[in-house]
């Protein structure tokens, strides 16, 4: 795992806090927590100076206090590093990385429209993956306190009254 | 008739019931005489809520609900999946399983393959393609059904392995069906090569430069047909791919024919990844039984479907059910790719540069029916269907009032 340990000493000599937050899970897959402060700064230097240079998914996730962002970042040899912050739950907003990558709109929109965060820089445009016509108060249904829009939300099913 | 005036912008709505899909998908095109200038996407109207549907359920139960994400690479979804899960658990699958897997999600990338094939001859006004492929791909089906019990949503992964195991007899059937998928398939390399219609259909058709693919992670046979050699049984082996290596085939034509080629390729090299699946297949069981909590961690996995990369993660908190499941299938890190392709080309290439994608929106949206009291067992007229209709048009910048007025005017 040479290539693994080679990339975890780079980000620890280039950011001296990073000391022991770099995890290595396995062959080709590292995970990193940073705080949002730090984040921008260490998503530009694993894109410009690491060679991470393909964005394949962002993931949001629900943390109770706190919404994570996952931005799973790949190279072209197959490393995967999962670069994940925090947002303040009352609160989530988080800059754009569409100026690194133009296809991660689809997927700051996920974050918008089924977390509720606000991505800062991202040019307006349509609902997804929710249609246009979401309730102002439907709610984001990836939260954890989500329960649905009304009676049966998940049962499906629905489309032939 | 003509004025000799310059063309005026005009915005045609295409969708969501789709001329060349058989999914609902929009775009919103703005044409200058035959040419598109600009181009909106709105997707999401399969959205079904699974990823959410999914923190609500055991992770035996997540398995056949990830199955149906897509009906088409319906292996290559619920691969990936295990795969996570099992990489948490950290379970060791045995060789055999990974073999089985292999040979199902090959199978089923000749059946993706030869569906595609099918639908591009469809849309190119090659009806005879569509009528020969989709003959041969009956011999896939039956192959898949035989193995699997199914069609279609094979069911025969679990967490740990299989569900099924493969004998003697079945592994004789299917290298018999390889044989003659095989030889179809050489008849259609020689056709995608030697017939000149179909060739100059589909040259210089959807172009996506190889800088374009590159920028905007454009995967699979799209990105292959753009000179980008990117297919995760390459870079990120899974399954049985780090004993089996896989040749991948590029081309730097950057076009819809491009695409094709590369599909024609990928038929043939299954059928040898197939042979050699069966014939290196290990004995030993296909499963190792699987702890119904999964232990809390986390894992990113990834699969190569037949339209390029699915990416899975799957977070597990120590219960029975996970966190957080998150899908990204190939369709949607297509989808900038695709508004690339059609910036100023004609109207007419439509049809076929969004089907050369292979595009499954099925698998993109795959997450809710809204159903709220507002809404509750409401009956509209025919009458109301077609004012709602104008309505909803009006709202996309379209209006057709006086429209047939305004033709007039034009022709007269």
């Amino acid at each position: 795992m040479a290539n693994e340990e080679k990339i975890k000493q780079g980000l620890e000599g280039h950011f001296s806090d990073l000391k022991d937050a770099v995890i290595v899970k396995r062959e080709r897959r590292l995970f990193l927590d940073v705080p949002l402060e730090k984040f921008n700064k260490v998503f530009d230097y694993l894109v410009r100076t690491e060679g991470f240079s393909r964005l394949p998914a962002i993931t949001g996730l629900d943390e109770t206090a706190t919404f994570g962002v996952i931005y799973h970042l790949a190279k072209e040899d197959g490393t995967m590093l999962s670069l994940r912050t925090h947002l303040d739950h009352s609160n989530p907003v988080i800059k754009t990385v569409t100026s690194y990558f133009p296809a991660a709109e689809i997927y700051e929109r996920e974050l918008v429209d089924l977390l509720g965060i606000q991505v800062d820089g991202l040019a307006p445009g349509h609902h997804y993956p929710l249609p246009d016509n979401w309730p102002p108060d439907g709610g984001h249904p990836l939260r954890k306190d989500w329960k649905g829009t009304g009676e049966s939300s998940n049962k499906g099913g629905d489309s032939h009254e | 008739m003509n004025k000799g005036h310059e063309y005026g912008d005009v915005k045609i709505p295409i969708g969501p019931q789709h001329p060349a899909l058989k999914e609902p998908e929009s775009f919103l095109i703005t044409l200058r005489g035959e040419k598109i200038t600009s181009i909106s996407i709105k997707i999401g109207y399969n959205h079904r809520g699974i990823e959410k549907a999914c923190e609500e359920r055991s992770y035996i139960q997540d398995m056949y609900l990830v199955e149906r994400v897509c009906g088409i690479c319906s292996h290559a979804h619920s691969t990936c999946f295990a795969q996570a899960v099992e990489e948490i658990a950290g379970l060791s699958v045995p060789r055999r399983a990974l073999y089985i897997r292999t040979l199902v999600g090959e199978l089923e990338r000749i059946h993706s393959h030869l569906l595609w094939l099918g639908v591009a001859g469809h849309e190119v006004g090659f009806d005879t393609l569509l009528m020969y492929t989709w003959r041969d791909r009956e011999v896939v089906m039956d192959i898949l059904a035989k193995l699997t019990g199914n069609r279609v949503n094979y069911g025969l992964n679990t967490i740990g392995g299989v569900r099924r195991d493969i004998n003697a007899g079945q592994v004789k059937e299917v290298l018999k069906a390889v044989d003659i998928l095989e030889e179809r398939t050489k008849y259609y390399i020689q056709v995608a090569q030697e017939e000149k219609t179909l060739i100059t259909r589909l040259s210089g058709v959807g172009v996506l430069s190889h800088e374009d693919a590159v920028r905007l992670g454009t995967v699979g046979p799209t990105a292959r047909a753009s000179g980008v050699d990117r297919d995760v049984r390459k870079y990120d082996p899974y399954a049985a791919y780090g004993e089996i290596p896989v040749q991948t085939f590029t081309n730097t034509r950057n076009d819809v024919y491009g695409r094709t080629l590369v599909r024609v390729l990928e038929l043939l090299e299954s059928c040898r990844i197939i042979r050699l699946v069966l014939k290196n297949l290990p004995e030993g069981p296909v499963l190792v039984k699987a702890p119904r909590k999964i232990p809390a961690g986390e894992a990113v996995s990834r699969y190569e479907a037949p339209r390029g990369e699915d990416l899975h993660y799957v977070r597990a908190n120590g219960t029975e059910k996970p966190e957080r499941v998150k899908f990204r299938a190939p369709t949607l890190a297509n989808l900038q790719s695709v508004s690339k392709m059609l910036e100023d080309r004609y109207l007419a290439d439509l049809p076929i540069v969004i089907a050369a994608i292979d595009p499954c929106f099925s698998c993109t949206d795959r997450m809710i029916g809204l159903k709220d009291d507002r809404r509750k067992k409401k009956l509209i007229t025919w009458e109301e269907l077609r004012l709602s209709g104008i309505a909803w048009y009006k709202k996309q910048g379209i209006d057709f009032k006086g429209l047939n007025k305004k033709f007039a005017s034009l022709l007269s």
